[in-house]
């Protein structure tokens, strides 16, 4: 029987050196809680696990002079959570990492983890989408940026090259009149895994959308960033065209399947209807009303 | 509502003895016992729904380094199939044989076809892999209306339907009066269709064992499950071991609801224990479990009921058609024989098919078969209330069963709580409440429905012991799943007049306490208590022929009240009372130790009644039903814990929403189930359900010392109805096949609003 190796290194360096070295059997560790899931039902074996967690750029979380946030790809859920500025600036971004598991797993869950697993489904993928977020990866060649849209590759796989690890997240600074919210459909009321989710990202002006990025979950390969359904929104004052506009780009966007969780009728259809409902609720924080 | 008011400790709530250990970890599960030179068990499971075992290469595996047994079916004890049948309560053990090791056909994907113990699990799950089976394929059916069909692929050859072989494997009926001529006299007549999918139990606790078998023979079983003695006479016939060498164990059990009333693991692992010399532990996946132990079945039936314009039902016809899974013996008898029975109906034919297919063999599920049969009578009743314009609960209360009233499966009714449980219902806040209005975008409805179940009586042995000390200790043979030990304790400390706490309640092992038929068909409180009542007693009456004998006085001349023996009156003498503590210290001295044992095959158990309301909330853009207000009301006989009486109240409830709305097993194309965990196995969590309101009608048990009803399979039986008629109010869609998901009720919507555009 092969004996797993686990390494906790210090640095990122550490880190990197030992994932490459490993190759194909390495996987990294941060709250575990895809990865120890799948180890136990057997469709992972690796042999070696490199836990990220010791190292301190991995769970920072910084707000940067601009408003900017820098979050390490291993901070938890309830780090996030906790954080006083984090869910000011990105309720919506906050409710899709607090989404993943339960409030127990929540300790241990990061948005890394969550992206870097590369379920269709993970819920915090379509918020740090609609958020414009970039995530750092550092590998054997150095750093270099990517937007976290560009991440996943499909069910299961990212285009991350061997060896690189994900670093952090980075959001960008944003105008007053922006915030952001994300929804999902699930049969239950937590404890499940989103039929469709979305996440919205606003900004309001004077009553009128000047910006507006739309992330959508659960309904292809990947999660994916509908550009149509935020140019739908964007320079209306989100009436009711503009968000069927907006709802109809979401539904033209889906390509899912049936499976045992859903429908492809019935996802497409909940796209739409989930994209009015998290716009509304982004508005009403974007305008404090 | 105890009708009794007098009782100190009946009916009171007191603090459960096995609450300290389970919410500190302390309480042993099956899993969490271990031994000096354990070994691990794990099993070969067939991946083809339906093949033939050609043959079975096992010498790859036995030669792996720390492998250290290797069983299949030739080591388990075979019952022929033409031998006929060999019962064990209600399984016949050539199924068994066949259920828990694969002879000459796997009959599901999970169906056990070898087992290994080795010194790790991996190297257990290695060698399996090793094995080297040589399976035939066959084509396979798993839903009834497949396996019914013609030419479908017949599990069982020797099985025969109408003179050829077939997967329906046996029909039932009960039937009353003449329903053609019934009919003929209605002046409404509605006949509907209902399928439901197969639902699993949902156990917390998977399957577990250690089994430990000395080199004389001697057995030790340590394992979860719904009877101790189950286990020693299943594993005993499996294995050829007597039952007096094996000592069955039983665990604290992490949930049953009737699906650990059979065995799975424990003859497999005995025979790895036998072959290695090494006690062995087995532990199943949650995977393993959703596989290859026993959901309830899937079901199509037919309801016709016919009723005149005053409300009165004249005639009705149902036709329940089960999956049985890989072998024969699906719950036709609870579907047929409980799903009409609320109702005084004269001419009446319930109809029971039980349908083999290749899916996993069923196992009992809290009420079995009776929620499946009631979920289509009573849906079809609140469409024939509509059809009279009757409220729906006074349509009931007018063809309601009362005492006298002669039941198509058999009994002339005693006198019975039914009419009641409607009446609470129809007076209960919640029926009066209007439903309100939820946010923009959503339905509400409301929906009534009710049930009945047989309940149980049967075998139990008891020992109450008096400790030198002066407390008690009471042992009965059944594992405690609805909180049995603390309505026990509450019986003793009431009849023995002393505190709760004094009473300590265990339960025996298959050795030490005498037999004691299953905890199931909601008998345990029933059947123990009248066996600790008359231990008790005899307990009692010793104590007052010891303070006889102190005083020097007649034993009819004391009486025992409050804890303590006291002369009957004035006349008999003038003593200070002896307590049971004082009496306990001169138990030596006076003729020894005190106690008493009773076994009985109990009779008398009445059945219940149950009747709900439910409040549904739909969100119409999503299809989402959620459950916002619920009432159940039942006829519990008597209360003697109400805590836990409400709680299996509240937990039938919360299992028949899981079933209502998401519930299901998903089968793949290959045969497979696809959701074969809790993620996508959707049971009900915390939030989303609503506080469930209990509403205990008490009309005693006149056949019972403590007026003990059956209580905890009844508040399934109801469910689906109710939640089905309560999305119709809600939508006015009526749905004939479960589970009511997101996506079926989302697509009924659309087709709704397509139609009225038409």
């Amino acid at each position: 029987m092969a004996d797993i190796r686990y390494l906790a290194p210090q640095s990122l360096d550490e880190a990197i050196g030992a994932f490459a070295a490993a190759g194909s059997a390495a996987r990294i560790l941060a709250g575990g809680t895809d990865l120890l899931v799948q180890m136990r039902s057997g469709v992972v074996k690796p042999g070696v696990i490199v836990d990220i967690k010791k190292i301190a750029e991995m769970t920072a979380i910084k707000e940067g002079a601009d408003g900017s946030f820098v979050i390490g790809a291993a901070a938890s859920g309830m780090a996030l959570y906790e954080h006083p500025r984090f869910g000011k600036v990105w309720p919506g971004v906050l409710e899709g990492i607090n989404l993943i598991g339960s409030k127990q797993v929540q300790g241990r869950a990061s948005p890394g983890g969550n992206l870097m697993n590369g379920s269709p489904a993970g819920d915090s993928v379509p918020a740090m989408i609609a958020a414009g977020a970039i995530v750092t990866v550092q590998g054997p060649n150095g750093r270099r940026e990517l937007k976290v849209e560009d991440v996943p590759a499909g069910p299961g796989r990212t285009n991350l090259k061997p060896g690189e690890i994900l670093v952090s997240f980075k959001l960008p600074s944003r105008p007053s009149g922006s915030s952001d919210a994300y929804l999902r459909m699930i049969p239950r009321t937590e404890m499940d895994i989103a039929v469709v989710g979305i996440g919205v990202s606003l900004t309001i002006k004077d009553g009128v959308c000047t910006a507006a990025r739309v992330g959508l979950g659960a309904v292809a390969p990947t999660a994916l960033l509908v550009e149509a359904a935020g140019k739908a929104l964007v320079g209306s004052k989100l009436d009711d065209a503009a968000l069927e506009k907006a709802a109809e780009a979401c539904r033209a966007a889906c390509r899912p399947i049936d499976d045992k969780r859903g429908t492809i009728a019935y996802r497409i259809k909940t796209a739409g209807v989930l994209l009015k409902r998290t716009t509304a609720i982004a508005a009403k924080r974007a305008t404090g009303k | 509502m105890n009708l009794v008011t007098n009782n100190k400790w009946i009916g009171q709530r007191t603090i459960r003895p096995d609450g300290m250990d389970k919410v500190t970890g302390r309480a042993q599960f099956a899993a969490d016992t271990t031994m000096p030179g354990m070994i691990w068990g794990k099993v070969l499971r067939s991946p083809h729904p339906h093949a033939r075992i050609r043959s079975i290469d096992t010498s790859k595996a036995e030669k792996l380094p720390g492998v250290k047994a290797v069983v299949t079916s030739k080591d388990i004890v075979d019952f022929p199939i033409d031998k006929g049948a060999v019962m064990l309560g209600i399984q016949d053990m050539r199924w068994m044989c066949r259920n828990v090791m694969a002879r000459d056909k796997a009959l599901f994907p999970g169906h056990p076809v070898a087992a290994v113990a080795a010194t790790t699990e991996a190297i257990a799950a290695e060698a399996c892999k090793l094995i080297e089976v040589d399976y035939e394929v066959l084509p396979w059916s798993i839903e009834i209306e497949d396996a019914i069909k013609p030419d479908a692929s017949v599990l069982h050859e020797f099985n025969k339907w109408e003179g050829k072989p077939s997967n329906i494997a046996g029909r039932l009926e009960h039937k009353k009066g003449d329903i053609a001529e019934g009919f003929k006299q209605a002046d409404v007549v509605i006949e509907r269709t209902f399928t439901t999918r197969p639902v699993h139990q949902g156990y917390i606790e998977p399957h577990a064992c250690l089994i430990s078998v000395a080199p004389d023979g001697k057995t030790t079983i340590w394992s979860s499950s719904q009877g101790q003695f189950m286990v020693r006479a299943m594993t005993s016939m499996l294995t050829g071991i007597p039952q007096s060498d094996i000592r069955a164990i039983p665990a604290e059990i992490g949930g049953g609801f009737g699906g650990k009333t059979i065995v799975y693991l424990e003859p497999v692992a005995t025979m790895l224990a036998k072959k290695s010399g090494r006690p062995v532990k087995m532990v199943m996946t949650r995977e393993e479990v959703m596989r290859a132990t026993g959901p309830t079945s899937g079901s199509r039936s037919t309801v016709k009921i016919g009723a005149k314009k005053d409300g009165t039902i004249v005639a009705a016809h149902g036709t329940f058609y089960l999956q049985a899974g890989a072998f024969p013996g699906s719950p036709i008898r609870g579907a047929a024989g409980c799903s009409f029975t609320p109702y005084d109906i004269p001419n009446l034919l319930s109809e029971g098919f039980d349908v083999c297919s290749n899916r996993s063999k069923v196992a009992a599920y809290r009420a079995p078969g009776a929620p499946i049969g009631a979920y289509a009578v009573e849906c079809v009743m609140d469409e024939v209330a509509e059809a009279l314009k009757m409220d729906p609960l006074d349509f009931r209360l007018k063809n309601a069963a009362k005492e006298g009233t002669k039941a198509a499966h058999g009994p002339t009714f005693p006198r019975i709580g039914y009419i009641e449980t409607v009446e609470a219902a129809k007076n209960s806040p919640h029926y009066a409440a209007p439903l309100g209005k939820g946010p923009a975008g959503t339905l509400r409805g409301r929906g009534v429905a009710s049930g009945f179940w047989f309940n149980a009586g049967g075998e139990s042995s008891a020992q109450v012991n008096i400790t030198e000390d002066g407390n008690v200790v009471v042992t009965t043979g059944h594992p405690d799943i609805g909180g049995s030990r603390a309505g026990i304790a509450n019986i003793c400390a009431e009849l023995l007049g002393i505190d709760y706490k004094r009473v300590s309640v265990i339960i025996g092992d298959t050795q030490t306490i005498g037999f004691s038929n299953l905890t199931g068909g909601s008998r345990v409180l029933f059947a123990s208590a009248m066996v600790v009542t008359q231990s008790a007693e005899k307990v009692i009456q010793t104590l007052r022929e010891r303070a006889a004998k102190i005083w020097n006085i007649d034993p009819e001349a004391v009486k025992w009240d409050q804890g303590a023996a006291h002369p009957v009156s004035p006349n008999a003498g003038q003593f200070e009372p002896l307590t049971l503590k004082e009496l306990a210290e001169k138990a030596p001295a006076m003729g020894g130790p005190i106690g008493a044992g009773v076994q009985l095959n109990t009779a008398g158990a009445d059945g219940g009644f149950g009747t709900h309301v439910c409040d549904v909330e739909i969100d119409t853009d999503l299809g989402i039903a959620r459950v916002i207000r619920y009432t159940a009301v039942q006829d519990v006989g008597r209360a003697i814990h109400p805590g836990y009486v409400e709680g299996q109240l509240q937990g039938g409830v919360a299992q028949g929403i899981g079933w209502a709305l998401n519930e299901e097993y998903i089968y793949n194309k290959d045969g497979k189930v696809d959701n074969p965990g809790f993620l996508d196995y959707r049971m009900p969590v915390c939030s989303d359900l609503p506080m469930i309101d209990c509403i205990m009608v008490e009309v005693p048990n006149p056949k019972h010392p403590q007026g003990v009803k059956g209580v905890g399979e009844v508040p399934l039986v109801p469910v689906m109805a109710a939640v089905a008629s309560a999305i119709y109010n809600a939508l006015g869609i009526r749905f004939y096949s479960l589970p009511m998901s997101p996506p079926k009720i989302s697509a009924a919507l659309d087709a709704n609003v397509k139609q009225a555009a038409e």
